[in-house]
């Protein structure tokens, strides 16, 4: 099993957005839907450490994720969050970030395709594409770091249906290619339903 | 004449022309009459307080002295610029080690290459200016940082998420927050002497040094400027930023104020 959520319970500014929460995540495809404000963003941050519960604890391969160097989750289990926030200067750049970072070197090219992006954009200035192309660097971002799982936070909530069409493509072909595992947050119950084998709802 | 001494009836001479200001004020109904009397009041009597203190600390010659008043100024100014840093937690002790590296650098060094010898009289009026300094840049850098992690707090994550550490994740905020806060200076070296005379200069010209050396000296002491303000801007961001983000490479929740 991929992660396991053991009675957590997550505050944000006092207040608890997720109480008590047992769940099970597995390897695959999953999708976590709810309303907004149900916590749903919170608990895909707490899955690669961006935050920490309150209570309980956050399994992840067998071991506490608290166990582990932070670093190496996060570069493992990689976080597209919901809007864009490219960091200033190329493509390129900011495709290479995450490798640079980890002392490794990008397949930049691979990383774009994958994305449903070409080449061509890697000399762009990142900052002045479109939000569906921003959206695209940035899930090549997270795919140039070769990570086993995935995390979208409503990867396609700022997209029109064409795009959001594309994108859902885009993660079943990776998810196929790639044997990729990933957990999806969306408020969308059909778009859980397209992509996921399990759904958690909260 | 010669120059360097003053009456107390020049100065009041010189109220003319703040009466002359309070006039315009009236004239235009600009309503500054009494912020200008209050300003002129003010400089009258800090000035004057000031200048007992440092009357005795000339008289007395003792570098003891000079410390503590450099000491007082690095506190007052460490209050002052903490209160435009108010959204940076742990704000207070940067900005103090900050200000009393910038004078503890400048003036070691001036005195160093024997620009000055050790006396109180050349030293209390550089530590005040390296101190002025350096808690406006300081200042002005911790308040842009502040704002900064809030306004950018979504691409820190992102960065944070692809494994990056919290230095990597805060570099280009420092980099712009140190900017902000020496632009005004490098700004202000480089039109200095087409727009206004620099102090130390027009000071040594109204003592009637010969131009030559006044230039000099301010030369030294503007160069000396530009290293030690420098030096607290990074100083007080390099003690701080760290304070953003918990020990696992998480941005904290940020309070609006941390009081």
């Amino acid at each position: 099993m991929a992660f396991e959520l053991r009675d957590v319970t997550a505050r944000r500014g006092g207040r608890p957005v997720l109480e008590n929460l047992s769940a099970v995540l597995p390897d695959g495809a999953s999708c976590v839907a709810g309303p907004s404000g149900a916590g749903k963003s919170t608990l895909l941050r707490l899955l690669n450490r961006l935050v920490d519960p309150d209570e309980g604890a956050v399994v992840y391969d067998g071991g506490d994720v608290r166990a582990r160097d932070v670093l190496e989750l996060r570069r493992e289990v990689s976080l597209v969050p919901q809007l864009p926030a490219l960091r200033e200067g190329t493509v390129r750049d900011n495709v290479e970030l995450g490798p640079r970072l980890a002392g490794r070197t990008a397949d930049v090219e691979r990383a774009l395709t994958l994305a449903g992006l070409d080449a061509s954009f890697a000399p762009r200035d990142a900052t002045r594409l479109s939000v569906g192309e921003q959206q695209r660097v940035m899930l090549a971002r997270a795919l140039a770091l070769e990570p086993r799982v995935l995390l979208l936070d409503e990867p396609t909530s700022a997209l029109d249906p064409a795009a959001r069409d594309a994108v859902e493509r885009t993660l079943l072909d990776l998810r196929e290619r790639l044997s990729l595992s990933y957990v999806l947050v969306t408020h969308d119950e059909a778009q859980a339903q397209r992509l996921a084998d399990t759904v958690l709802h909260l | 004449m010669t120059g360097t001494s003053v009456g107390l009836a020049d100065v009041a001479g010189a109220l003319a022309l703040v009466a002359v200001a309070i006039g315009v004020s009236l004239w235009e109904r600009a309503r500054l009459e009494g912020e200008i009397a209050v300003a002129a009041a003010r400089a009258f009597v800090q000035l004057t307080a000031v200048g007992f203190v440092i009357k005795f600390i000339f008289e007395r010659d003792n570098l003891v002295y000079v410390f503590a008043l450099v000491a007082v100024m690095v506190t007052v100014g460490t209050f002052t610029a903490r209160r435009r840093a108010r959204r940076v937690p742990g704000a207070f002790w940067a900005l103090f080690t900050a200000l009393t590296v910038a004078a503890g650098s400048t003036l070691g060094l001036v005195v160093a290459l024997g620009v000055f010898d050790p006396k109180p009289r050349f030293l209390v009026p550089v530590g005040g200016i390296v101190i002025g300094n350096a808690m406006t840049a300081s200042a002005v850098a911790l308040n842009r940082l502040g704002d900064e992690v809030r306004a950018r707090a979504r691409e820190i994550e992102a960065t944070l998420a692809l494994g990056a550490t919290a230095t990597e994740a805060a570099r280009p905020l420092i980099r712009a927050s140190l900017r902000s806060g020496l632009i005004p200076l490098i700004d202000q070296t480089k039109t200095t002497g087409l727009v206004a005379f620099p102090g130390i200069m027009v000071g040594s010209l109204l003592a009637g040094a010969d131009p030559v050396d006044a230039v000099r000296l301010q030369l030294v002491i503007l160069y000396a400027l530009l290293g030690a303000v420098s030096l607290s801007a990074l100083t007080a961001m390099a003690l701080t930023y760290r304070n953003f983000f918990t020990p696992a490479h998480q941005l904290r929740e940020l309070p609006e104020d941390d009081g």
